[in-house]
Parts: structure tokens; C-alpha cells; sequence
């Protein structure tokens, strides 16, 4: 896999050099729709961040030529947006996503479990079970599941799409979103606590 | 995310906290054998374990978001562009 993957990359990026089209469209088309999501967690506007997503693919032409492969292909990409989408968010005047991150919201409601006066404190008072899988992978549940996403503040969903969508490691989220670890799992922990609480909701409801 | 102390046992409301940690592989040790105890006589944070694994398996059923065709139009147009 890792080894086909590099090997497709330097073909894309030979191509690219050469001013092969059918190249360039193969790069937006696996790549696009996420640059415009990683850039909202920066720009305040969905139109802002389509600018910085195209914007960055023009780099990305005047930059193939320098491009070295240190890294791969696909982390130089998001590298150079992250890049350009923090300036211009910056320049928007809104904060980093990340200083939000303090928050402790609990993954679970604190309902869920028994409080303080029980001799068990902090146990399942309401255990939750097992979701029915069959259900699991039905058309509705998967609306479910991508409605709960992309109800998200915009890091958490960048995180979880790339992580639990697009199959990213947790390496490569950390180098193109130039996050740490710790702050890649605490949005990944999150976004996933979020998506399960409405999959549970709404394998609930319909059983 | 905060650790429970060491003498005691993890209660469930801490449990659920470390879900991600586990799976990532982010548990120092002995955390990690704190979780795995509490798994193997708890029913209700099996589930929740259960639960958590089959929530990133949906997610990865999903289709990924697609390039929309004014998007792909702009983006060639402007690749021309470039070329010239």
C-alpha cells in the first residue's frame, strides 16, 4: 500500500511538472474538497476558505518544480494551506482553533452515571449496549453519522474526516495540520465522542 | 483527560475519557492495564468500547466529500492559465 502510494506520487508529480491536465485534475479531485475543509477551521467563511484552497493549488503549480519529496506529496499540499489559511485568519483577526481546546467537555453526559451520594460514584447508571450492526452500515444510519460531522466545529471535523473518513494516520493529520499530538487526539477523541452520542440517540429512537 | 489516582480503580466516568488514548496506543502502561481490568469485569464499558469501535468503522464507510464541478471548473481554468 505505502510502497504503491509512492510510486503513484512521483507519477502525479512528474506529470504535473510535464503540465499533464489529467494529473492536475486527478490531485483536486482526491484532494480539493478537504483543503476547503481543513481551511475553515482557520477563515471565518466557507467562501473565504474555497479562496485559500485555490490559492494554494496555484502555489502548488508554481512550487512542484522545488517540491523535494521529503515529505509526501499530499502533506507539502496541506502544508502549504495550513500555512496560507492561518495568515489569512490572522489577518481576519479570529484566534487559533486551538485555544478553545482547554474546554473539558465530558464525552459522556455526567446523567449517565451515578453522582456523588452512591457508594459507586461516577458508574454507569445508564449503561449503554451494543449497536445492532446490521443497522450499523444502513443508508440512513451512515445520513446520521455524516450529519453528526459536519454539525462539528470545524477543527473537530477536519480531524475526524481525515482520520476516520479518508483513513489518515495519526501522523500525517499532525504534519499537514502542523498539530500536535496531544491536541490531534483530544480533537479526534471529541469529534468521535459526538458522533457516537448521535449514533446511540438514533439507534435508540428507531428500535 | 485527566488520570484517576494511582491506588484506585478507574470508575466508568473516567474510563470513557480514555477511549480514544486506548485505541490510539496513547496509554503509558500501567494506565493501560488499569483500562483493560476495568474492561474485563465491566458490561457497560465493553459496550461503550464496542460502541466506539463501531462508530469509527461507519465513518469509514462514509463517501469522502467530493469536488463539486464549479470548483473543478475554476480549478482547470485557472491550470490553463497557468500553463500559458
Amino acid at each position: 500500500m505505502k510502497v504503491e502510494e509512492d510510486r503513484d506520487e512521483r507519477q502525479l508529480v512528474a506529470a504535473l511538472r510535464a503540465g499533464d491536465e489529467a494529473a492536475f485534475r486527478a490531485l483536486i479531485d482526491r484532494y480539493h474538497a478537504m483543503l476547503v475543509r481543513v481551511a475553515r477551521m482557520y477563515v471565518s467563511t466557507q467562501a473565504a476558505a474555497e479562496e485559500v484552497a485555490q490559492e494554494t493549488w496555484l502555489a502548488v503549480l508554481e512550487g512542484i518544480d522545488r517540491f523535494e519529496g521529503r515529505s509526501s506529496l499530499k502533506t507539502w499540499i496541506f502544508r502549504i494551506l495550513t500555512n496560507r489559511a492561518k495568515t489569512r485568519g490572522i489577518r481576519e483577526g479570529r484566534s487559533l482553533p486551538f485555544s478553545s481546546l482547554e474546554r473539558n467537555e465530558p464525552a459522556v453526559e455526567p446523567e449517565r452515571f451515578t453522582g456523588g451520594d452512591h457508594p459507586w460514584t461516577g458508574h454507569w447508571s445508564a449503561p449503554p449496549r451494543e449497536f445492532p450492526e446490521e443497522q450499523l452500515l444502513a443508508g440512513e444510519t451512515r445520513q446520521v453519522i455524516a450529519a453528526a460531522i459536519a454539525a462539528l466545529p470545524a477543527t473537530q471535523r477536519a480531524v475526524i474526516s481525515l482520520r476516520d473518513v479518508e483513513g489518515w494516520s495519526a501522523e500525517e493529520v499532525c504534519n499537514a495540520l502542523t498539530l500536535s499530538e496531544t491536541n490531534q487526539r483530544v480533537l479526534l477523541h471529541r469529534a468521535r465522542a459526538a458522533v457516537r452520542a448521535a449514533l446511540e440517540k438514533y439507534l435508540k429512537e428507531s428500535t | 483527560m485527566q488520570a484517576a489516582n494511582t491506588y484506585e480503580e478507574l470508575s466508568c466516568q473516567e474510563l470513557v475519557e480514555l477511549v480514544t488514548d486506548y485505541l490510539e496506543d496513547g496509554l503509558p502502561d500501567e494506565l493501560r492495564e488499569r483500562f483493560e481490568r476495568h474492561i474485563a469485569h465491566c458490561s457497560g464499558c465493553t459496550a461503550y468500547l464496542e460502541q466506539m469501535r463501531a462508530t469509527i468503522r461507519a465513518s469509514g464507510t462514509l463517501t469522502p466529500e467530493s469536488l463539486s464541478p464549479e470548483a473543478e471548473r475554476a480549478l482547470l481554468d485557472a491550470f490553463r492559465g497557468w500553463k500559458r
